[in-house]
């Protein structure tokens, strides 16, 4: 029997999301799954019961059956202690578990036998393991939203203009924190016309800043804030304090703050005073996106949007959960993903209607939290492709030398006194030994090796090919050598003239095949360089 | 014309020469330099044909002997294909290496000029080097003529025990050259001659054959340096200060750019002459280090295409196997298109890529592609991060990230274009087979790398086809 996937409606309160898009059960059909979706639980995301109904899915109409048949429910809210009530025994549930804060689920679902894969505990840093990262893709969602809800509190335009009916500055806004939410609504902001500042502790993504069209703005401290797994660390007190300077003096200049400061497994970084918030301009926004967290400014409260000291301080914890439709289609592609994972490492086996997560996996291994009731969280640390090992630094040095006069690095001494001594000895035996006339050319022969290796040196690699033709055509100047064999005039000795005037007349053909051939292709090769 | 006067025209050229080879530092300058070349060239043959050691005698055959040479050379210089031009250099150099050994032995059974104790023995030896270079040159040049024209095999052929057989080479010739010196008459002195000869045609073949194909920039750039070193022994043979120099020059010329190929993989001249890379026994995977595992993503044209319209800036790094599909005429199309779409298009190239240096400059300026966008691999191995597509044609090694990652990688610490930094690197191949130092290649399983495979012309034509449509 065909391993069946359910698809309860959320529950929580005000929770818009779903779990899986009429697009994403056709695809999942198509795996070999059967699907259950139960009625409604599109409806606050577009998604209509007929729409999953023509994808293929079954439609069931109340949760108790819904859970009761399914092999694997797939969820984006943890499900409630009622919920997992009502599960099989022994059955799987996918979603967002959070198992640290959520000590009761775990054991309600531990009593149950389940199996959870949790997609919050994906290790994000493996690069297969992306295209299933809810976390990444719910963040964007946030950022996105973030910004629309600020503007939508703003009495003003985002862009600057100058109208008939007066100038209008464009809004600054500040946006603490660039990971995925912050750098999507650095993206937003910037694209509605607004002047973007952000800064995070982590100072290897003021690239990223700036490629969203942002402004990093450092803060006037030496200290490295990367946590490992592309998350922000708790910083050293010196450091916190020139940063609340600088928020402090953000705070009074723009018009809108975006906070998305979080560091795993601690309540959120408390980044804006209330000091601050009485320094803004009447009419600011501030947008706390860590408010679920406890928020990054002192006066949010969580899931509400307040005005204090004139400024609205918004704190929705439920912003992907306003965008149902987008977050529920890409959540929805992110289960899929998982889906396919789990077929290919035979996981999941959807004609067999077995599952049992495949544990030689990384990113699987990584997801599951429960296998069967017995606890598998948290889970080693993936064999992460290492990260390239430091390279020796004499590396990148030696290669810059590749043009230019000599080898890179000047030789050792010692090197260089062998070669003297060699050079040496060598001089000394033919000074010593050869005649005179051996000398003269044998002088020619060495500063010409010299001033050969000094000019080419200089020539650019992309005319080797030339440079290999030019002296081809040049080394038939050993035509001279048969020149003058071929008619010396007499000296009264007698010689083989016959055999040497073959020879010679040969050999000169021979070079002048290579000196007119090796000139002419230099020639029409040159010719071809162009700008 | 007196000898001194001659004497001075043959310093002229010498100057001509050495400007020749300095203009080739940059393509402005370059095609001066080739007429100063030609210029000391017509300098230095005329200032000997009417100099005191030719007599009215011989005008008629000079003339004639010039006249079937030149034409030849002509002919072939037109007639040649850009990509052939590595076969047409190393046939080239053959000449030489035979026109060296022909002067040498004629020089040897010219009893007009007779030296004496010291200057005799030197004069001796001189002709045996210049003639045991010339031997080497030439049959080695034929041989790597061969190979390059794929009349032999690529692959390096090994013989058993092929280093005592050099070694033998070695003892015999300097056995007969002592009994050479100790020659008393010319007819005595030529069997050993003869002997020493064959086995420098021997020795020439031997070391090619056993060279691999990927080697070949250095063999070819080694044999231009050879060429360089038989015309100045012949110098020396004939008391010949121009042929001194020039020969000089070129070997030096030769000697420089075997050492640049040899930096570019990383490997030293003695292990490329001694042969060897490439084949079997150092290719395993299991010697090879980390046999890369995941999968491989392949993309169509369309695809490719689609990429391209995309992106800002591209750099595409062609290799051998865009010379052997002639597709850098598509390449260009393809570049004027996407440079006309506002794209910031550039090529990097490695030192070795192609078979002989510089091959891949030649071959894209043979296709217009304009030389300011055509750069080093150090010019643009920095700006892979903000690449948006590499495209790589038909190479391997020289893109094989190995190289730096893995130390026991057979190509370990060979300069490598690192193509992997783009956003998506795209390869053109046929097949997933592995380079010539047939090593496999971690970059095809990478994240972001895409495969197009099938022949790399039809390939870039059907991307230019989607691009204009």
């Amino acid at each position: 029997m065909a391993l069946q996937i359910g698809v309860p409606r959320e529950t929580f309160p005000g929770e818009k999301r779903v779990a899986t898009v009429p697009e994403v059960v056709e695809k999942l059909v198509k795996l070999g799954f059967s699907v259950a979706v139960e009625s409604g639980a599109g409806d606050a995301a577009n998604c209509a019961d007929d729409t999953y109904r023509a994808a293929g899915a079954e439609i069931v109409a109340d949760a108790v059956t819904l859970w009761g048949k399914s092999d694997i429910v797939f969820k984006v809210r943890p499900p409630s202690l009622a919920e997992v009530a009502l599960m099989k025994t022994g059955g799987t549930l996918v979603g967002f578990v959070w198992p640290a804060q959520n000590p009761d689920l775990m054991q309600a679902l531990t009593a149950k036998q389940a199996t959870v894969l949790a997609i919050d505990c994906l290790p994000r840093m493996l690069s297969r393991a992306q295209k299933m990262d809810a976390l990444t893709s719910m963040a964007g969602i946030s950022g996105y939203r973030a910004v629309i809800e600020a503007a939508n509190a703003f009495g003003r335009f985002f862009a600057g203009q100058i109208t008939a009916a007066g100038k209008v500055p464009p809004a600054k806004v500040f946006i603490a924190g660039a990971g995925v939410a912050g750098l999507a609504a650095i993206g937003t902001a910037a694209g509605l016309g607004a002047i973007v500042r952000a800064n995070d502790t982590r100072a290897e993504v003021a690239d990223q800043v700036k490629s969203m069209g942002g402004e990093f703005v450092k803060v006037d401290y030496e200290e490295e804030g990367s946590g490992g797994g592309g998350y922000a660390k708790v910083m050293s007190e010196g450091f916190q304090a020139a940063q609340r300077a600088m928020y402090a003096q953000q705070a009074r200049e723009v018009d809108i703050i975006i906070t998305t400061a979080l560091i795993p497994g601690k309540p959120a970084p408390r980044l804006i005073t209330a000091e601050m918030v009485r320094s803004m301009k009447p009419g600011s926004v501030i947008v706390d996106m860590a408010a679920e967290q406890g928020g990054n400014c002192e006066l949010t409260e969580p899931g509400q949007a307040v005005v204090k000291h004139g400024v609205t301080i918004v704190g929705y914890t439920d912003l992907p959960s306003r965008l149902a439709k987008q977050s529920s289609t890409l959540y929805a592609t992110n289960l899929f993903r998982l889906t396919e994972e789990l077929v290919k490492t035979k996981s999941a086996d959807p004609a067999a209607g077995t599952f049992v997560p495949n544990f030689e996996d990384d990113a699987i291994r990584g997801l599951t939290v429960l296998r069967q009731g017995e606890l598998t969280w948290p889970a080693p640390a993936p064999n992460l492709p290492a990260p390239p090992p430091p390279k020796p630094a004499a590396v990148p040095a030696e290669k810059k030398s590749a043009h230019g006069h000599g080898a890179g690095a000047p030789m050792s001494g010692g090197t260089l006194a062998t070669i003297f001594g060699i050079g040496a000895v060598l001089f000394w035996l033919v000074g010593a030994y050869a005649p005179a006339s051996f000398l003269s050319h044998f002088t020619v022969f060495v500063l010409a090796c010299f001033v050969g290796y000094m000019v080419i040196w200089n020539v650019t690699p992309a005319l080797h090919t030339p440079l290999m033709s030019v002296t081809n055509a040049i080394s038939s100047i050993i035509c001279v050598g048969a020149l003058v064999q071929i008619a010396p005039p007499a000296s009264g000795a007698e010689r083989p003239d016959g055999w040497i005037l073959g020879l010679a007349v040969f050999a000169l053909a021979l070079t002048a095949i290579n000196m007119f051939g090796g000139f002419a292709v230099t020639r029409r090769m040159l010719a071809m360089f162009r700008k | 014309m007196s000898a001194n006067l001659s004497a001075v025209a043959y310093i002229g050229a010498t100057i001509l020469f050495i400007l020749s080879l300095g203009g080739l530092s940059n393509p402005e300058t370059a095609r001066r330099g080739n007429l100063y070349g030609i210029v000391g060239m017509t300098i230095a043959v005329l200032a000997t044909v009417l100099g005191p050691r030719v007599t009215a005698a011989g005008i008629p055959w000079i003339v004639g002997a010039m006249v079937v040479g030149g034409a030849i050379g002509l002919f072939a210089a037109k007639k040649v294909q850009m990509t052939q031009m590595p076969e047409l250099v190393a046939l080239m150099h053959s000449l030489v290496g035979l026109a060296a050994c022909l002067v040498g032995f004629a020089s040897y059974i010219d009893t007009s000029i007779v030296f004496t104790g010291a200057e005799k023995a030197i004069h001796e030896f001189e002709i045996y080097i210049g003639i045991y270079i010339g031997a080497i040159t030439f049959s080695g040049s034929i041989i790597a003529f061969g190979k390059l024209s794929g009349k032999i095999g690529g692959k390096p052929m090994l013989l058993p025990a092929r280093h005592l057989l050099n070694g033998i080479g070695a003892l015999v010739v300097i056995y007969y050259g002592y009994a050479f010196l100790q020659a008393p008459s010319i007819e005595t002195g030529m069997t050993p001659l003869i002997i020493m000869t064959v086995i420098g045609l021997l020795f020439g073949i031997h070391m090619v054959m056993a060279i691999g194909g990927a080697d070949m920039p250095v063999v070819v750039s080694m044999l231009n340096s050879y060429s360089g070193w038989a015309a100045a022994a012949t110098g020396f043979m004939l008391s010949n200060d121009l042929l001194i120099v020039t020969g000089a020059l070129v070997g030096s010329s030769g000697a420089i750019l075997s050492y640049i190929m040899c930096r570019a993989m990383n490997r030293n001249f003695i292990s490329v002459i001694a042969g060897g890379f490439g084949t079997g026994d150092s290719a395993k995977p299991s010697a090879g280090g980390a046999v890369p595992a995941g999968e491989v993503t392949a993309v169509s044209a369309q695809e490719t295409a689609e990429l391209l319209k995309e992106s800002k800036n591209v750099i595409i790094v062609p290799g051998y196997g865009m010379a052997v599909a002639q597709a850098q005429h598509t390449v260009y199309e393809i570049t004027t298109l996407l440079r006309e779409k506002g794209v910031n298009v550039r090529f990097g190239i490695h030192p070795v890529a192609g078979r002989m240096p510089g091959h891949m400059n030649v071959l894209l300026a043979e296709a217009k592609v304009p030389y300011d966008i055509v750069l080093e691999m150090d010019e643009l191995n920095d700006d892979f991060p903000d690449t948006d597509v590499a495209i790589v044609i038909g190479a391997n090694d020289i893109v094989n990230p190995a190289a730096e990652d893995d130390p026991t990688s057979p190509i370990a610490g060979m300069p490598v274009l690192q193509v992997w930094k783009a956003k998506t690197s795209i390869v053109m191949k046929r097949s997933m087979a592995s380079g010539y130092a047939g090593v496999d290649n971690p970059l095809f399983y990478k994240d972001n790398n895409r495969m197009l495979f099938g022949d790399a012309k039809k390939m870039l034509d059907e991307v230019l086809a989607a691009l204009k449509g």
